[in-house]
């Protein structure tokens, strides 16, 4: 019993967080740097951070995840940070030489009230950014939201420290594709041309962080948003912003400065989100929906059509970012399913709220809260079992515990592979992720099937 | 990459390319951390600045303070309740993998290793102050828990802001009745995770050992000074340790528990694993209570041999010695038959190793033992003393950076001190050939013409996997995959991937083995396609 201390009676706890469903703000702006091509992003604050976060993500991705840090001692968080930055900049274009570097804040220079901005500029007076080369920066504190946060923070500085209208529209519609793995950008980017629509989509991680094994390293893997890219999203016909945490500011930064018109919409998981999302870009863009868009969707609804005996009336928990679990829930709630007992650590009323409406029909059977955290998830666990779990990496302990079914899903991922390959997005992202949670329930039905009852076709 | 290897690179050499791509400041500072090793008859080597700060934008392998207090050495201690105090990215991160393993005697037992508790302060909290927080989370976690002791961890802005952790633990011990202390580690101290080993190790040292007198009944009682059980070292120094007769009374810090903690006074011997995360503490033990310590080293296996003869030497029992002499007996000859084995196919190869404070030392015996040889080396977070042995102590310089890590002033401990053995044995035993308190350091064993480099970057490393094309680089998790797309096989040595123990006779074996695969696995030779090795002559279809 790993979680022996996970009781069924619940305390009142207020101030202790146990077993948190989220992390802070500067990884999530460190994965968003990392989708521009040619940038290395940096960490304004104590080497720790930047480790940590390098750490984990590369533990999730298994590709190199290269950053740097202003490697704070403690003269420069009683001095300020500004010093170390200007250094920073000045080593990293020298000896990295990136496109870009873009800074993001951790707790360290939040608090003492480093100025990125007005550090980045006397760096550019000093003649410390070379010409053609760009600094961009995000204020990301980690004591406010969560990952998620963070990487809407660092979308949101990419568009407008570069959009620039130059009064003559691109034909192209600007996707913010939210806090999700390289594998899904590419299958968005795929939908949106799919329907005949140019995107530019920023960040894209994809081919930097599921790249090839070459024989060489490149520091600045071919892949990401350019920065022509990200200085044209001014002259976009329109932006759809997935995800409204991760995504939402950064749309509408660009409808609010550059009147470039934006929706906001959940992130394409499962059938009717992706309905949604495909539907949104037809009507913006005055497109109809090719027959092969059509025909993906079919098949989705063919395979729960299919195995819908498997997946009716089925209990489940869920813990994970918001972006994803409110989708994720309505696809659930599609398949027939009962997503039950719902917590993500990232604070937000909004959350619980939309929660609620999507399994409106389950009535008091569900549980939701947000911020809550894995240690809550599974006292109501304990106390109400479920059939299957679906959460990060850090699930394991509690699936392996209750002996409950369980599909990896969310950040971190660090026991399995797949995510960064195969998208959960869209109509055949909904097939991958029926297809998990399947083999988790069937493969439980083997294992406890009693052999009269052992089957071939189930 | 094989075949392709230069054999006579010249170290100043690489050192001047690396420096000539640094601005001048950077060079100058880091032209004193790359070292290339040359050793005189008197042992003496060339000396190397370590323990200074990294360069702001410089790529380094390097964690703070805080995870070197709450990851590295409190981590792997399950019965206490750590709860970091500060933003909820921290105490995350530190959440442990199995890197650490840990087995509780039973299921009753006490672990907490697999949790994570945070006060996830907010802004408010950075605003107001996270004190009521803090005391109310460590309400919460001894109504929830029960735990035998609570420590805190402070982050970078708990430090900033100025809360008290220390005083909050005073006065939730008094009102809770159990131990309760608090570790100012906020991640900005010193230049590395050692400071956070060190501020963790005092607090250890301060706030729990001595508190249990009890002695254990064992015939030769010894501590594990740092030894961490990564991938189960532990486990496998314990088994060959009883094997011989010799009873652990606590490790420092793996599978480790309080009590252990509490009780460690009562050994007759101190033996150091990693010199450099713990030196201090064995001298403090000595000064206090009276322990000895010696240096030990149980990678590999003929540093397994040697370490378990020092020790015998040391309890100066025939009985003990015979039995030792018979585990080795015992254990080498499965050893000696994968080592021949795994050396034919590992013989005349290259290694790099850049980890940790004594890791890059302790593994090169491993790679002797196969045939290999390690051309480069360095620390992550190392002491002068770590490369060039504790002779150099007396002249290391404390910068302001050192300063600020609290060193304890240790005194004979009235009661409880009781001298191991006579100065008379002590000196006999020196004389014999079994120093007390010595560490020759890295540097001395490694061959002349090779490179040492102090806290290595990312564009360092780089140049060198180019210059010296190694056929194994080992170093953590944040380099691995870098190294891999070169085509070089990376094998972490802080969490050991998938794989361990490496400690002992079995972890020798298992590290054998992992070389061997590592090394001789046929994926490496895949990596070009064959359309790119075979330029096309003529665009003719083959089957026309």
């Amino acid at each position: 019993m790993l979680l022996r201390h996970t009781t069924k009676e619940i305390k009142e706890r207020k101030s202790l967080t146990v077993n948190p469903a989220k992390t802070c703000q500067p990884i999530g702006a460190m994965y968003a740097a990392l989708g521009i091509h040619g940038c290395l992003p940096h960490s304004h604050g104590s080497q720790g951070c930047c480790a940590y976060h390098r750490s984990t993500l590369t533990r999730h991705y298994r590709e190199p995840v290269m950053a740097a840090t202003s490697s704070f001692t403690e003269g420069a968080s009683v001095f300020g940070g500004q010093a170390n930055l200007v250094q920073a900049i000045d080593n990293i274009f020298t000896t990295y030489d990136p496109d870009l570097i873009a800074v993001h804040t951790t707790c360290l220079s939040e608090t003492i009230g480093d100025d990125v901005n007005q550090i980045v500029n006397k760096a550019k007076k000093d003649g410390k950014i070379p010409e053609g080369k760009y600094v961009i920066h995000a204020s990301t504190p980690s004591y406010v939201g969560s990952h998620v946060t963070g990487f809407a923070n660092m979308a949101k500085s990419m568009a407008l420290q570069f959009a620039k209208k130059s009064g003559t529209s691109n034909g192209k519609f600007n996707i913010v594709p939210g806090f999700v793995e390289p594998s899904d950008m590419a299958a968005i980017k795929e939908m949106v041309k799919t329907l005949g629509i140019s995107p530019i989509m920023f960040p894209d991680t994809s081919n930097i962080l599921n790249g090839p094994l070459t024989g060489k390293y490149t520091m600045y893997p071919k892949g990401g948003v350019s920065i022509e890219e990200l200085k044209s999203t001014a002259d976009s016909i329109g932006s759809i912003g997935l995800g409204p945490l991760a995504s939402a500011d950064a749309v509408r930064a660009l409808d609010s400065q550059f009147k470039v018109p934006c929706q906001v919409l959940d992130l394409p998981i499962g059938l009717l989100a992706t309905d949604r999302f495909i539907d949104a870009l037809r009507s913006a863009a005055g497109v109809s929906v090719p027959d092969s868009i059509t025909r993906e969707r079919g098949r989705l609804l063919d395979v729960i059509s299919d195995m819908h005996h498997h997946l009716y009336g089925k209990r489940v928990a869920l813990a994970g970012d918001p972006d994803q679990l409110i989708p994720l829930t309505e696809f659930l709630m599609t398949l027939g399913m009962k997503p039950v007992h719902i917590v993500t650590g990232t604070p937000g009323k909004a959350f619980a709220k939309r929660i609620k409406e999507i399994t409106a029909r389950l009535g008091d059977e569900v549980k939701v809260k947000g911020p809550g955290d894995m240690y809550t998830l599974h006292q109501w666990i304990k106390n109400e079992p479920v059939d299957l779990l679906i959460a990060n990496t850090y699930g394991k302990y509690i699936a392996r515990d209750d002996d409950i079914p369980y599909v990896r899903f969310g950040f971190p991922i660090l026991d399995r592979i797949g995510h960064t390959y195969f998208p959960t997005v869209g109509y055949r992202g909904g097939i991958r992720l029926l297809e998990q949670i399947l083999n988790a329930l069937m493969d439980r039905m083997d294992r406890d099937a009693p052999e009269e009852k052992f089957e071939l076709v189930m | 990459m094989t075949g392709e290897r230069t054999h006579s690179v010249d170290p100043e050499e690489i050192k001047k390319e690396i420096l000539a791509k640094y601005p001048a400041k950077v060079a100058r500072k880091r032209a004193k951390q790359i070292m290339p090793n040359a050793v005189d008859e008197t042992g003496n080597v060339p000396e190397i600045s370590a323990n200074v700060r990294t360069v702001p934008g410089i790529i380094t392998q390097r964690g703070c303070s805080y995870a070197g207090c709450k990851g590295v050495i409190l981590g792997p201690t399950r019965d206490i309740v750590n709860i970091t105090h500060g933003p909820i990215g921290c105490g995350f991160y530190s959440w442990l993998t199995r890197r650490n393993q840990t087995k509780p005697a039973t299921d009753q037992d006490d672990n907490f290793m697999t949790y994570c508790f945070s006060t996830d302060m907010q802004d408010e909290d950075i605003v107001f102050g996270g004190e009521k927080k803090l005391k109310a989370a460590i309400q919460e976690a001894y109504d929830n828990f029960k735990p035998k002791a609570i420590s805190i961890f402070s982050t970078c802005p708990v430090g900033l802001i100025g809360d008290d952790v220390h005083a909050v633990a005073r006065e939730m011990k008094e009102k809770l009745g159990i131990n309760i202390f608090g570790f100012s580690c906020e991640g900005y101290r010193g230049v590395s995770q050692s400071a956070g080993h060190h501020i963790a190790n005092n607090g250890i040292f301060t706030h729990v050992v001595g508190e249990d007198d009890h002695v254990m009944e064992a015939e030769y009682k010894i501590n594990l000074l740092g030894e961490y059980n990564i991938g189960g070292d532990g486990f496998e120094i314990d088994r060959v340790l009883n094997k011989c007769g010799i009873s652990v009374v606590s490790t420092f810090s793996g599978n480790s528990t309080y009590g252990q903690f509490a009780n460690s006074h009562t050994a007759d011997l101190n033996t150091v694993m990693c010199h450099r995360s713990i030196n201090y503490v064995a001298d403090m033990m000595e000064e206090k209570y009276g322990i000895p310590w010696i240096k030990i080293n149980f990678i590999g296996a003929k540093s397994t041999a040697k370490s378990l003869r020092k020790i015998a030497a040391y309890f100066e029992d025939q009985a003990l010695m015979d039995r030792v002499e018979a585990v080795i007996a015992e254990e080498m000859p499965d050893i000696e038959a994968k080592r021949k084995e795994v050396k034919k196919r590992c013989e005349g190869k290259t290694a790099m190793l850049f980890v940790g404070g004594s890791r890059a030392h302790h593994y090169q015996e491993l790679f002797k033992e196969i045939g290999m040889t390690v051309v480069s080396a360095g620390y992550e977070f190392a002491h002068r003393d770590d490369y060039e042995g504790r002779r150099v102590i007396p002249d290391i310089k404390i910068d302001a950076d050192s300063r600020n890590i609290e060193e304890l002033t240790v005194e004979k401990d009235p009661d409880k001190f009781a001298p191991r053995k006579t100065a008379d044995q002590m000196a006999d035993l020196e004389a014999a050939g079994h120093p007390f308190k010595e560490y020759d350091g890295m540097m001395p064993e490694m061959e002349k013409g090779t490179l040492v480099v102090d806290d290595i970057s990312q564009f360092e490393t780089e140049t060198l996997l180019e210059i010296y094309k190694p056929d194994i680089f080992c170093a953590g998790i944040k380099e691995k995959y870098a190294i891999q797309k070169h085509g070089i096989p990376m094998k972490q040595l802080h969490s050991y991937d998938s794989g361990g123990p490496y400690a002992a006779f079995k972890g020798a074996v298992n590290f054998y083995e992992e070389i061997d695969r590592m090394l001789n696995a046929n994926i490496w030779e895949y990596v070009e396609a064959p359309w790119q090795s075979s330029p096309q002559l003529s665009a003719k279809y083959v089957w026309e």
